[in-house]
C-alpha cells in the first residue's frame, strides 16, 4: 500500500488483527502495537483507533490519548523523506541554530511540516546521542553529523528538495 | 589480520560504514586475508571513524578515517596512524571500570564478552544470597546515574525486602538530556554488560523479569540490545536457567516514542504499561508499586552497567575511586563546542575546569569558552568563575548546579545567555507531560517572560525570578522542577545578556 493514501478501514482490518495477535503475549502491549501500525502505514490511521481499543479492552478515547500523546505518532503519513534535525543545546554550540535556519529555508517550511510536492517532511529531534560531533540530523532513519550547510544541501539535493 | 571498524552510531554519522567498505574492497584487491571486526567506540568522538589494526598483539589506530585511507591503513601507515590506541594520552589517564570493554569486543558475541571479563560478576552473584549481593552494591557506594543520585544499594533493598510475587527491573535508557551519550555507547559497545546487570538485580531482588526502555531516536542501541538479548538467550546467560544455576531471568526491549519526559521513572512506567506518559505521584515509590504495581527496580542504564564489575572486583575497589560521597567512576560525556569531545570514565573529583581545558582542549572554534551547561537541558550553566568545582554530587549541588547523567555542553563566547534561557523554557514547554501547572502553563508564560524580557521590560525579570520559584517547589517532577537551574544560572550567572531589562529597571 501506499504511505501517500489513507488506508481503507476495511484494508486495514485484516493486517491490524495479525498485528495485535503478534503483540498478544506481552505485557503493556499497546506502545509496541502502535511502533507496528505506524512501521506498516506510515502513520497511526484514525480507522485503527476503534478496533485496537475494541481488541484490548481500552476506550476509544485511552487509545487517541496515548497516539496524541507522542510526538513520534503521527496522524497522516510523512512525506517522501523524513528529515529529523537535532535542535537540543549541544548541537547548537557547534551552529545548530544555523542549520535548522537552513534547512526551513531552503524547504521553504516549518518545523512540523511537510513540502507541497510531499518531497520531505521537517522534524525538530531532541536530541540524538551525536553530541561530541554536532550539529547532528536523521534522514530516513540514518545518522548524520558535523552538519554544515553544504552537507546539509547534499543531504537535500538527494531527496529530491 | 584483525581489523577493527566501530559500528557505534556517531562513528557510523562520521562515515564508519564506507570505511570498512573500503578496507574490506582494498583487502580483496591486495588479496589479503582480514577479518573485518565492527566493535563500539572507544569514545574518543573527535577521531572518528577510529580503525585499529592489531599488530604484534596491540591494536594500533588510525583516525579520523576516510575511504582513502584504506590502502595507508593496510600499509601500516599514514599521517593517520597513531600508534597503540591503549597508549594515547585520553585512555592512558581513564579509569574504564564500566566502559572496559566498549570499543575493545565484538558487542555482538557473548564468548568475546566471556573472553574478556565479562560473567565473572554475574557468576559470583549465583554463589551469594540476595541480601549479600544488595549488600555488595551498597558498600560500593554506587549511586543512580541517571541522575538523581539516589544510593542504588538503598533502592534494590526496598525492592527485596517489598513482599509481592512478582517484580521487576527496568532499566531506563531514555536518554533524552542533550550532551550524553554513555548510555548509547554502553549498549551499542558492551550490551552484555548491561544484560549481566540487570541479571544480578534480578537475583538481588527477586525479580524474573526486566525491561530495557530505550528511547525511539537510538535505533542502533536498539538494535545491538536486540542482538545480545537473543545471543544471551541462546548461550545460557539469559531464560529459565542463567548459566545453569536453576534461576530464572529473562529480558525485553522496549522502544519509546519520542517523549523527553518518559526518562522520568513514573513516566516511564506509565508508557511501559501503554499509557500516557505522564508522571505519576510519589508515593508509592516505584520500588514498592511501579510496573505494572508491582515492586520494581528503576536504574539508569550506567547504573546497572556498573553492577557487572562491582561484583567481579568488590565493592572496596568500586569504592576506592571517587570523591567524598561519590564514589566510583563516571562516565563523563564531553560535548558541544570542544576541540576533543567523547567519554571519558574516571573516578569522580575531576574539576570541570581540568575537564573543559585539559580534557576537551578548549572549543573546536577556537575562541574562549564562556558557559558550561553541565547535566543536560535541566541542569546549570556554568562561567570560567566555577571551572575549580570538582565533579561530584554534592559539589556541584553546592554551587547551584546538578552533574545529571554526566554530560558537559561547551558554548563558546558567541552563546547569547538569554537565547538559551528562553530554550531551556520551550523545550519545557514541548516537552512537558502536562499533568502539573506549574510545569505545563509555567514553561509557556516563561517563554514570554523572557521575550519581555528581550524587549528591555524592567518588570520582566522580578516576574521571572517569581516563575521559576514557582516551577522549582510547585512541579511534580524534575521537567519543570530543575527548567529554573538554566534559565536561573544564566540570569545571575551572565547578566550582561539580559541587559536591556536590568539597564531599564535600574
Amino acid at each position: 500500500m501506499s504511505m501517500s493514501e489513507a488506508p481503507h478501514a476495511a484494508e486495514i482490518g485484516a493486517r491490524l488483527r495479525e498485528i495485535v495477535a503478534a503483540h498478544a503475549r506481552l505485557d503493556g502491549p499497546l506502545l509496541p502495537i502502535l511502533h507496528a501500525v505506524q512501521a506498516e502505514w506510515g502513520h497511526v490511521p484514525r480507522s485503527a483507533i476503534a478496533p485496537l481499543a475494541d481488541a484490548l479492552n481500552l476506550t476509544t478515547a485511552e487509545v487517541h490519548g496515548v497516539v496524541s500523546f507522542y510526538h513520534d505518532f503521527r496522524d497522516a503519513p510523512a512525506g517522501r523523506h523524513l528529515l529529523k534535525v537535532c535542535r537540543a543545546e549541544a548541537c547548537q554550540a557547534r551552529g545548530g541554530r544555523g542549520i535548522e535556519d537552513s534547512a526551513r529555508d531552503r524547504l521553504g517550511i516549518e518545523f512540523g511540516e511537510t513540502t507541497p510536492d510531499g518531497a520531505v517532511t521537517l522534524e525538530p529531534v531532541y536530541c540524538l546521542g551525536l553530541c561530541a560531533c554536532g550539529p547532528a540530523a536523521m534522514l530516513d532513519g540514518t545518522l548524520h553529523a558535523r552538519l554544515d550547510s553544504d552537507r546539509l544541501d547534499a543531504l537535500l539535493a538527494e531527496c529530491g528538495a | 589480520m584483525r581489523v577493527y571498524v566501530p559500528k557505534d552510531a556517531a562513528a557510523r554519522a562520521l562515515g564508519a560504514d564506507a570505511v570498512a567498505e573500503a578496507l574490506t574492497r582494498e583487502a580483496e584487491a591486495r588479496g589479503m586475508e582480514i577479518t573485518l571486526v565492527r566493535t563500539g567506540s572507544r569514545g574518543m568522538i573527535w577521531l572518528e571513524p577510529l580503525v585499529e589494526v592489531e599488530m604484534d598483539g596491540l591494536r594500533h589506530g588510525w583516525g579520523p578515517a576516510d575511504p582513502r585511507d584504506a590502502a595507508a591503513i593496510l600499509d601500516g601507515a599514514g599521517p593517520k596512524a597513531l600508534g597503540p590506541v591503549e597508549e594515547l594520552d585520553w585512555m592512558k589517564r581513564q579509569t574504564r571500570l564500566t566502559f572496559a570493554r566498549v570499543g575493545v569486543v565484538d558487542p555482538a558475541s557473548l564468548p568475546d564478552y566471556a573472553a574478556h571479563g565479562g560473567l565473572a560478576g554475574l557468576r559470583r552473584a549465583l554463589e551469594m544470597t540476595d541480601a549479600q549481593i544488595v549488600a555488595e552494591v551498597r558498600e560500593s557506594g554506587l549511586r543512580g546515574r541517571g541522575g538523581a543520585g539516589f544510593p542504588t544499594g538503598l533502592k534494590w533493598e526496598t525492592v527485596r525486602t517489598a513482599p509481592g510475587p512478582v517484580k521487576y527491573i527496568v532499566c531506563n535508557a531514555d536518554e533524552g538530556d542533550s550532551g550524553t551519550f554513555a548510555d548509547r555507547m554502553l549498549m551499542e559497545g558492551d550490551p552484555f554488560c548491561l544484560i549481566e546487570g540487570m541479571a544480578i538485580a534480578g537475583l538481588a531482588v527477586g525479580a524474573e523479569k526486566g525491561f530495557v526502555y530505550i528511547r525511539s531516536e537510538y535505533p542502533d542501541a536498539i538494535a545491538a540490545m536486540e542482538s545480545a538479548i537473543a545471543a544471551a538467550r541462546a548461550g545460557g546467560m539469559l531464560g529459565v536457567s542463567v548459566l545453569g544455576s536453576g534461576r530464572a531471568f529473562d529480558m525485553e526491549v522496549r522502544v519509546g516514542a519520542g517523549a523527553y519526559v518518559c526518562g522520568e521513572e513514573t513516566s516511564l512506567l506509565n508508557s511501559l504499561e501503554g499509557k500516557r506518559g505522564t508522571v505519576r505521584a510519589k508515593p508509592p515509590l516505584p520500588a514498592l508499586e511501579g510496573a505494572f504495581g508491582r515492586p520494581t527496580v528503576v536504574n539508569n542504564v550506567i547504573s546497572l552497567a556498573s553492577v557487572p564489575t562491582i561484583l567481579a572486583n568488590g565493592a572496596a575497589a568500586y569504592a576506592a575511586q571517587g570523591l567524598g560521597r561519590s564514589r566510583g567512576t563516571i562516565p563523563m560525556q564531553i560535548a558541544g563546542n570542544v576541540a576533543r569531545g567523547g567519554l571519558f570514565e574516571a573516578g569522580f573529583g575531576m574539576s570541570l575546569g581540568r575537564i573543559v581545558d585539559d580534557l576537551a582542549g578548549g572549543t573546536a572554534s577556537g575562541r574562549p569558552v564562556r558557559a558550561v551547561q553541565v547535566g543536560g537541558p535541566l541542569g546549570a550553566y556554568f562561567g570560567r568563575e566555577k571551572f575549580d568545582t570538582p565533579f561530584g554530587y554534592e559539589e556541584f549541588d553546592g554551587q547551584g548546579g546538578l552533574i545529571g547523567h554526566a554530560g558537559i555542553v561547551v558554548f563558546d563566547d558567541s552563546v547569547d545567555m538569554l537565547a538559551q534561557a528562553r530554550f531551556a523554557m520551550e523545550f519545557c514547554a514541548v516537552e512537558s507531560c502536562g499533568k502539573c501547572t506549574p510545569c505545563r502553563i509555567g514553561a509557556v508564560r516563561g517563554v514570554e517572560v523572557l521575550d519581555r524580557v528581550a524587549a528591555g521590560d524592567p518588570a520582566a525579570l522580578p516576574l521571572l525570578a517569581d516563575l521559576c520559584e514557582t516551577m522549582r517547589d510547585g512541579s511534580l517532577c524534575a521537567l519543570g522542577g530543575f527548567t529554573p537551574y538554566p534559565v536561573m544560572s544564566a540570569v545571575t550567572g551572565f547578566p550582561e545578556d539580559f541587559g536591556g531589562a536590568r539597564e531599564a529597571a535600574e
